[in-house]
């Protein structure tokens, strides 16, 4: 059983140059202390030089090696990726399995307040939120982006829910007494485990952006490293008007990679599960 | 009609729902950081205008929070959002109406423009699913949709601002000769170039796996195979066949994309010190300038929940089963 989901993907070639991308990520991240070539804080050489062989990606405002920040950054980025993704996921799946399963009016309820958080623009919100808080940092970041980011994947879960709990082998456990925690998640969650998994794609992609771009307006801790806070320390040294493109190019290529990396495994997904999408 | 009601139902149920959020939101963060706000403003505005402040954060009042509530409302509805505290001393109604137009402008029009060149080429793709043009473009596509909408606009204005110098570094039109008639249109068209194309390329990718993927959905249909057997023009059976059914899906995940692409929007604006919504919302919220941030975010969610609403009732005119 387990074979007939894993096999697959194995022979799907974005699935695989997704999961390729990401596993770099991660390593990048996890080895960071061991590939840094300087600490990413300390000032090492002339500011604002342009890539060479001693700084691939050339130093910033402060002569920080931006090769060792996007390193580092990988760490934090990547964190807030994944993290970010979890918890929304988690919000969507105990907002749309028990709309899904329970029906009648907690449906009527629980899908109303989906679609009204689906057409309220997520960013404008968070950029709200993110302002009056007075704590800036990683956490605060992460909060924002699971309150608003689970709309969309509840709706899914909600409908994917909707037909199976009327198929017959959920009804024989309702008929044999079982508890609707054990229905849900014994019963119907193991054969929804793709759709939760491609739905945590999309919210990670929705988190990486999300985090960019928060932080990019200074709305997170712009102390720490991460790719966003490279983005807003170029921003507010006015980096492309003095001509240093480098501090621009690499932590957006690093976030579109990474995302399209996650874009990638979930497109693959869809084409396991569903065969027609298969192009060759 | 009953289909048509429903959905202006929903609009103000939501609409309701987002001038709700702004009256929570303050009230919610501990140690309300509006309180210097009042206190920078006494003795400098009309009492009127300070008591709008003090309802909308809930500083200063000894009402019940029903009260609060009801009084907060009804300001909205008469368009007292305050005083700016960054644009002082211009009420934030004022600011709205100088900085919506451009927004509604610049960003309604990329966002139609990506929206047809990106079903376009989804519809492509998926009828040459075994070319590798397609595979190429199909990959793009998915990267492309990563990009973050500020980070490639900074790219395209370095490359085409800065160093080929073909357009403006920012703003909206030209404030160093005085312009009329033709020449503020061209100065116009010049300035928001980048940031449509900003708008537009990175919006492309979403359109395009959508209708990829609807199109081959459609594409494996008996009434497909008929029009092919048939003999009739691939043409014919691209378009009037497969897309005038795929194209349906995408209508109604305008919904969700808007409200993507209208973040993407005003981190554009930004970059582009493009004087519209998300250029004012990023001064507000550098500013503090509370009263000023909170118009902002109901106007945006305003025009995104009627650029919805329009949606929906043009989807119950294509797909008449959804009138039902």
């Amino acid at each position: 059983m387990k074979n007939s989901y894993i096999a697959p993907f194995f022979g799907n070639k974005k699935g695989m140059s997704g999961l390729l991308i990401i596993t770099l990520f991660v390593v990048v991240a996890v080895i960071a202390p061991y590939i840094s070539p300087f600490n990413p804080n300390e000032m090492v050489d002339i500011p604002l030089q342009a890539p060479s062989f001693a700084h691939w990606l050339g130093t910033n405002h402060l002569g920080q090696d931006l090769l060792s920040r996007v390193i580092w950054g990988t760490r934090t980025s990547l964190m807030v990726g994944i993290v970010t993704g979890l918890l929304s996921t988690i919000f969507s799946m105990i907002i749309g399995l028990s709309a899904g399963y329970f029906g009648g009016v907690i449906d009527e309820i629980l899908t109303t307040i989906t679609n009204i958080f689906l057409v309220i623009p997520g960013l404008p919100l968070m950029i709200v939120i993110a302002a009056y808080l007075k704590f800036r940092g990683v956490t605060p970041i992460i909060i924002v982006i699971a309150i608003t980011g689970w709309p969309s994947g509840a709706r899914l879960l909600r409908s994917q829910m909707l037909s199976l709990r009327n198929r017959e082998f959920v009804t024989a456990a309702r008929i044999l007494g079982e508890k609707s925690t054990h229905m849900i998640f014994s019963e119907i969650f193991p054969l929804m485990l793709s759709l939760v998994v491609a739905n945590f794609f999309s919210a990670a992609i929705y988190a990486i952006l999300g985090e960019a771009a928060l932080e990019f307006l200074g709305l997170g801790d712009v102390n720490i490293v991460t790719w966003g806070t490279i983005l807003y320390w170029a921003q507010n040294n006015q980096a492309l008007l003095t001509g240093a493109w480098w501090w621009i190019l690499a932590p957006g290529l690093c976030i579109s990679v990474l995302g399209a990396g996650f874009a990638l495994l979930n497109f693959s997904m869809d084409e396991i599960s569903n065969p027609k999408l298969r192009g060759r | 009609m009953r289909y048509i009601l429903r959905k202006t139902g929903f609009f103000f149920l939501t609409l309701w729902a987002a001038v709700t959020l702004n009256f929570i939101i303050p009230r919610l963060m501990p140690g309300n950081p509006a309180e210097n706000l009042v206190a920078r403003f006494q003795g400098q505005i009309s009492d009127k205008a300070l008591r709008a402040i003090e309802i909308a954060f809930g500083l200063n009042v000894h009402e019940s929070m029903i009260n609060q509530y009801f009084e907060y409302l009804g300001n909205t509805l008469r368009g007292n959002f305050g005083t700016s505290l960054v644009y002082f001393p211009t009420p934030v109604i004022k600011i709205i109406d100088q900085s919506l137009p451009w927004t509604l402008g610049l960003f309604g029009l990329s966002t139609i423009i990506g929206f047809v060149i990106g079903t376009l080429l989804g519809i492509y793709v998926a009828w040459r699913r075994e070319s590798n043009v397609s595979s190429v473009t199909l990959v793009s596509a998915l990267f492309v949709r990563s990009f973050p909408y500020f980070w490639f606009g900074l790219i395209l204005l370095y490359i085409f601002g800065f160093m080929l110098g073909w357009f403006p570094l920012g703003g909206a039109y030209s404030t160093k000769t005085s312009l009329n008639g033709l020449s503020y249109v061209i100065s116009v068209i010049h300035h928001g170039f980048l940031p449509a194309l900003t708008i537009i390329i990175s919006s492309l990718g979403g359109w395009l796996l959508t209708m990829r993927n609807n199109m081959i959905s459609v594409l494996v249909e008996d009434y497909i195979t008929v029009a092919e057997a048939k003999g009739l023009k691939e043409r014919d059976i691209m378009l009037k066949y497969a897309a005038r059914n795929a194209i349906l899906p995408s209508i109604t995940g305008f919904a969700m994309s808007l409200g993507f692409i209208v973040g993407g929007a005003i981190l554009t604006e930004i970059v582009y010190s493009y004087p519209g919504m998300g250029y004012i919302l990023y001064q507000s919220v550098i500013g503090q300038d509370y009263p000023l941030m909170q118009a902002i975010f109901l106007m945006i969610s305003l025009s995104v929940l009627l650029a919805n609403l329009v949606a929906d009732i043009l989807y119950g005119f294509i797909d008449p089963r959804v009138r039902e």
